[in-house]
Protein backbone atom coordinates (compact mmCIF):
# COMPACT_ATOMS: atom_id res chain seq x y z
CA UNK A 1 0.00 0.00 0.00
CA UNK A 2 1.28 3.12 -0.69
CA UNK A 3 1.37 6.19 1.15
CA UNK A 4 -0.82 8.08 -0.57
CA UNK A 5 -3.46 5.47 -0.05
CA UNK A 6 -2.57 5.57 3.64
CA UNK A 7 -3.44 9.35 3.74
CA UNK A 8 -6.73 8.82 2.13
CA UNK A 9 -7.83 5.85 4.04
CA UNK A 10 -7.19 8.53 6.89
CA UNK A 11 -9.09 10.39 5.21
CA UNK A 12 -12.15 8.62 4.49
CA UNK A 13 -12.46 7.36 8.26
CA UNK A 14 -12.36 10.72 9.68
CA UNK A 15 -15.05 11.97 7.05
CA UNK A 16 -17.08 8.85 8.09
CA UNK A 17 -16.55 9.67 11.64
CA UNK A 18 -17.59 12.79 11.56
CA UNK A 19 -20.64 11.96 8.98
CA UNK A 20 -21.72 9.68 12.07
CA UNK A 21 -21.40 12.49 14.45
CA UNK A 22 -23.23 14.57 12.57
CA UNK A 23 -26.10 12.13 11.93
CA UNK A 24 -26.12 10.78 15.27
CA UNK A 25 -25.92 13.84 17.78
CA UNK A 26 -28.77 15.46 19.32
CA UNK A 27 -26.39 18.28 20.87
CA UNK A 28 -26.33 20.83 17.41
CA UNK A 29 -22.59 22.19 18.77
CA UNK A 30 -21.99 18.59 18.22
CA UNK A 31 -23.29 18.30 15.26
CA UNK A 32 -21.90 21.43 13.98
CA UNK A 33 -18.59 20.37 14.92
CA UNK A 34 -18.99 16.72 13.03
CA UNK A 35 -19.65 18.88 9.55
CA UNK A 36 -16.22 20.73 10.98
CA UNK A 37 -14.93 17.23 10.36
CA UNK A 38 -15.85 16.15 7.41
CA UNK A 39 -14.22 19.30 5.99
CA UNK A 40 -11.21 18.61 7.45
CA UNK A 41 -10.96 15.26 5.71
CA UNK A 42 -11.62 16.86 2.43
CA UNK A 43 -8.59 19.13 3.60
CA UNK A 44 -6.79 16.41 4.27
CA UNK A 45 -6.94 14.96 0.75
CA UNK A 46 -5.87 18.10 -1.27
CA UNK A 47 -3.25 18.12 0.94
CA UNK A 48 -2.44 14.65 0.12
CA UNK A 49 -2.71 15.04 -3.03
CA UNK A 50 -0.84 17.89 -3.72
CA UNK A 51 2.58 16.03 -1.35
CA UNK A 52 2.08 12.98 -4.13
CA UNK A 53 0.76 14.67 -7.61
CA UNK A 54 2.77 15.22 -10.61
CA UNK A 55 3.68 18.52 -9.83
CA UNK A 56 3.80 20.17 -6.12
CA UNK A 57 5.30 23.48 -7.46
CA UNK A 58 2.28 24.51 -8.83
CA UNK A 59 0.73 25.23 -4.70
CA UNK A 60 -2.97 24.32 -5.95
CA UNK A 61 -3.71 22.15 -3.20
CA UNK A 62 -2.11 23.98 -0.74
CA UNK A 63 -3.80 27.18 -1.87
CA UNK A 64 -7.44 25.25 -2.35
CA UNK A 65 -6.44 24.07 1.88
CA UNK A 66 -5.89 27.65 2.76
CA UNK A 67 -8.97 29.13 1.79
CA UNK A 68 -11.28 26.13 2.72
CA UNK A 69 -10.02 26.56 6.39
CA UNK A 70 -10.88 29.95 6.25
CA UNK A 71 -14.27 29.34 4.88
CA UNK A 72 -14.90 26.54 7.55
CA UNK A 73 -14.22 29.54 10.17
CA UNK A 74 -16.67 31.44 8.94
CA UNK A 75 -19.16 28.59 8.86
CA UNK A 76 -18.23 27.98 12.55
CA UNK A 77 -18.81 31.44 13.53
CA UNK A 78 -21.98 31.95 11.87
CA UNK A 79 -23.42 28.19 12.52
CA UNK A 80 -22.52 29.07 16.42
CA UNK A 81 -24.40 32.67 15.93
CA UNK A 82 -27.98 30.69 14.68
CA UNK A 83 -27.33 28.04 17.56
CA UNK A 84 -26.75 30.76 20.33
CA UNK A 85 -30.11 32.45 18.59
CA UNK A 86 -31.78 29.15 18.49
CA UNK A 87 -31.49 28.66 21.63
CA UNK A 88 -32.50 32.25 23.05
CA UNK A 89 -35.85 30.99 21.30
CA UNK A 90 -36.44 27.54 22.23
CA UNK A 91 -33.74 27.35 25.44
CA UNK A 92 -32.33 23.94 24.10
CA UNK A 93 -30.07 22.98 21.68
CA UNK A 94 -31.59 19.72 21.19
CA UNK A 95 -32.18 19.12 17.50
CA UNK A 96 -34.82 16.88 18.13
CA UNK A 97 -36.97 19.46 19.64
CA UNK A 98 -36.64 21.71 17.04
CA UNK A 99 -39.79 20.33 14.88
CA UNK A 100 -41.92 23.61 15.14
CA UNK A 101 -41.84 22.75 10.77
CA UNK A 102 -42.94 19.53 11.35
CA UNK A 103 -46.45 18.43 10.15
CA UNK B 1 8.77 7.72 8.61
CA UNK B 2 5.57 5.26 8.32
CA UNK B 3 5.56 4.70 12.14
CA UNK B 4 5.66 8.63 12.51
CA UNK B 5 2.52 8.61 10.31
CA UNK B 6 1.24 5.50 11.67
CA UNK B 7 0.99 7.39 15.61
CA UNK B 8 -0.43 10.45 13.94
CA UNK B 9 -2.89 9.18 12.52
CA UNK B 10 -3.85 6.97 15.47
CA UNK B 11 -3.85 10.62 17.24
CA UNK B 12 -5.90 12.32 15.16
CA UNK B 13 -8.94 8.87 14.28
CA UNK B 14 -8.87 8.67 18.35
CA UNK B 15 -9.56 11.64 19.13
CA UNK B 16 -11.89 12.60 16.46
CA UNK B 17 -13.42 9.95 17.30
CA UNK B 18 -13.54 10.64 20.68
CA UNK B 19 -15.21 13.78 20.36
CA UNK B 20 -18.24 12.29 18.11
CA UNK B 21 -18.49 9.80 20.85
CA UNK B 22 -18.14 10.93 24.61
CA UNK B 23 -21.03 11.98 26.34
CA UNK B 24 -20.40 15.45 28.02
CA UNK B 25 -20.56 18.21 25.49
CA UNK B 26 -17.05 19.92 26.76
CA UNK B 27 -15.54 16.39 26.88
CA UNK B 28 -16.01 16.53 23.34
CA UNK B 29 -14.55 19.70 22.56
CA UNK B 30 -11.36 18.93 24.64
CA UNK B 31 -10.76 15.27 22.31
CA UNK B 32 -11.52 17.44 19.25
CA UNK B 33 -8.55 19.36 19.97
CA UNK B 34 -6.11 16.79 20.18
CA UNK B 35 -7.37 15.50 17.05
CA UNK B 36 -7.01 18.25 15.29
CA UNK B 37 -3.81 18.87 16.67
CA UNK B 38 -2.69 15.49 15.29
CA UNK B 39 -4.50 16.40 11.74
CA UNK B 40 -1.93 19.17 11.60
CA UNK B 41 0.98 16.89 12.69
CA UNK B 42 -0.01 14.91 9.42
CA UNK B 43 -0.16 18.65 7.44
CA UNK B 44 3.33 19.03 8.81
CA UNK B 45 4.13 15.09 7.82
CA UNK B 46 3.34 16.04 4.42
CA UNK B 47 5.75 18.99 3.97
CA UNK B 48 2.84 21.78 4.17
CA UNK B 49 4.41 23.96 7.29
CA UNK B 50 1.77 26.73 6.57
CA UNK B 51 -1.31 24.89 6.26
CA UNK B 52 -0.23 23.10 9.87
CA UNK B 53 0.00 25.84 11.52
CA UNK B 54 -3.03 27.61 10.15
CA UNK B 55 -4.89 24.49 10.97
CA UNK B 56 -3.68 24.73 14.50
CA UNK B 57 -3.88 28.85 14.59
CA UNK B 58 -7.58 28.49 12.86
CA UNK B 59 -8.92 25.45 14.36
CA UNK B 60 -7.52 25.11 17.51
CA UNK B 61 -7.10 28.84 18.54
CA UNK B 62 -10.24 29.94 17.10
CA UNK B 63 -12.82 27.40 16.34
CA UNK B 64 -12.43 25.18 19.65
CA UNK B 65 -12.57 28.24 21.58
CA UNK B 66 -15.46 29.29 20.08
CA UNK B 67 -17.24 26.24 20.36
CA UNK B 68 -16.36 26.00 24.30
CA UNK B 69 -18.25 29.54 24.68
CA UNK B 70 -21.21 28.35 22.38
CA UNK B 71 -21.78 25.25 25.11
CA UNK B 72 -20.70 27.54 27.93
CA UNK B 73 -23.69 29.93 27.04
CA UNK B 74 -26.14 27.89 26.14
CA UNK B 75 -26.07 24.94 28.64
CA UNK B 76 -24.63 26.40 31.59
CA UNK B 77 -24.76 24.57 35.03
CA UNK B 78 -28.00 22.17 33.77
CA UNK B 79 -26.10 19.76 31.68
CA UNK B 80 -27.31 17.26 33.51
CA UNK B 81 -30.80 17.58 34.48
CA UNK B 82 -31.78 17.83 30.87
CA UNK B 83 -35.63 15.88 30.68
CA UNK B 84 -33.92 14.29 27.78
CA UNK B 85 -30.99 12.86 28.14
CA UNK B 86 -28.46 12.53 24.54
CA UNK B 87 -29.00 8.97 24.12
CA UNK B 88 -30.46 8.17 20.48
CA UNK B 89 -31.96 5.40 20.04
CA UNK B 90 -31.49 1.98 19.22
CA UNK B 91 -32.99 2.38 15.48
CA UNK B 92 -30.99 5.44 14.69
CA UNK B 93 -27.91 4.63 15.98
CA UNK B 94 -28.02 1.43 13.84
CA UNK B 95 -28.90 3.72 10.62
CA UNK B 96 -26.91 6.56 11.46
CA UNK B 97 -23.95 3.79 11.83
CA UNK B 98 -24.83 2.12 8.78
CA UNK B 99 -24.68 4.99 6.60
CA UNK B 100 -21.35 6.38 8.12
CA UNK B 101 -20.07 2.95 7.99
CA UNK B 102 -21.03 2.23 4.11
CA UNK B 103 -19.98 5.69 3.06
CA UNK B 104 -16.85 4.30 4.58
CA UNK B 105 -16.90 0.98 2.91
CA UNK B 106 -17.43 2.72 -0.28
CA UNK B 107 -14.78 5.08 -0.37
CA UNK B 108 -11.76 2.35 1.19
CA UNK B 109 -13.21 0.21 -1.93
CA UNK B 110 -12.55 3.36 -4.42
CA UNK B 111 -9.57 3.73 -2.98
CA UNK B 112 -7.59 -0.04 -2.65
CA UNK B 113 -9.20 -1.17 -6.08
CA UNK B 114 -7.32 2.07 -7.78
CA UNK B 115 -3.50 2.10 -6.08
CA UNK B 116 -1.13 4.51 -8.08
CA UNK B 117 0.79 2.57 -10.90
CA UNK B 118 3.99 4.66 -9.83
CA UNK B 119 5.33 3.36 -6.59
CA UNK B 120 8.12 5.97 -6.49
CA UNK B 121 7.32 8.36 -4.18
CA UNK B 122 8.19 12.27 -5.24
CA UNK B 123 11.50 14.11 -3.12
CA UNK B 124 9.64 16.44 -0.40
CA UNK B 125 8.59 19.65 -2.03
CA UNK B 126 9.64 22.24 -0.29
CA UNK B 127 7.30 25.51 0.12
CA UNK B 128 8.92 28.31 1.63
CA UNK B 129 5.86 31.06 3.24
CA UNK B 130 7.27 33.56 0.34
CA UNK B 131 6.27 31.40 -2.04
CA UNK B 132 2.61 31.17 -0.55
CA UNK B 133 2.50 34.91 -0.31
CA UNK B 134 3.57 36.31 -3.30
CA UNK B 135 1.04 33.50 -4.85
CA UNK B 136 -1.79 35.05 -2.86
CA UNK B 137 -0.44 38.32 -4.29
CA UNK B 138 -0.07 37.58 -7.53
CA UNK B 139 -2.11 34.68 -9.24
CA UNK B 140 -4.59 34.26 -6.22
CA UNK B 141 -5.63 37.67 -5.37
CA UNK B 142 -9.21 37.94 -6.31
CA UNK B 143 -9.60 34.77 -4.45
CA UNK B 144 -7.79 36.28 -1.41
CA UNK B 145 -9.91 39.29 -2.24
CA UNK B 146 -13.35 37.30 -2.06
CA UNK B 147 -11.98 35.65 0.95
CA UNK B 148 -11.67 39.21 3.18
CA UNK B 149 -15.16 40.24 1.80
CA UNK B 150 -16.77 37.08 3.02
CA UNK B 151 -14.76 36.87 6.31
CA UNK B 152 -16.46 40.28 6.87
CA UNK B 153 -20.26 39.59 5.72
CA UNK B 154 -19.21 36.21 8.00
CA UNK B 155 -18.00 38.48 11.33
CA UNK B 156 -21.31 40.81 10.51
CA UNK B 157 -23.53 38.33 10.44
CA UNK B 158 -22.25 36.72 13.31
CA UNK B 159 -22.89 39.55 15.64
CA UNK B 160 -26.14 40.02 14.29
CA UNK B 161 -27.22 36.70 14.56
CA UNK B 162 -26.29 36.40 18.41
CA UNK B 163 -27.50 40.04 19.37
CA UNK B 164 -30.25 39.77 21.35
CA UNK B 165 -33.49 41.24 20.05
CA UNK B 166 -34.69 44.56 21.11
CA UNK B 167 -38.08 43.72 22.64
CA UNK B 168 -36.47 40.87 24.60
CA UNK B 169 -33.81 43.28 26.31
CA UNK B 170 -36.63 44.99 27.51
Amino acid sequence: MSQLNAYLLVSALLFSIGLAGALLRRNAILVLIGIELMLNAANLNFIAFWRYGPNPAALTGIMFTIFSITVAAAEAAVGLGIILAVYRHTKSTDISQMNTLKG
Amino acid sequence: MFLVFLILAALTILGTAAAMGLRKPIHCILALTVGLVGLAMLYLLLGAQFVGFTQILVYVGAVAILAVFAIMMTQGGKMNIEPHPEKPSSSTLLAGGAVAGAVFAVIAWAILSNSPSGTTTPAQPSVTVVEIGQALMHKYVLPLEIMALLLTAALIGAVILAMPKEQEKS
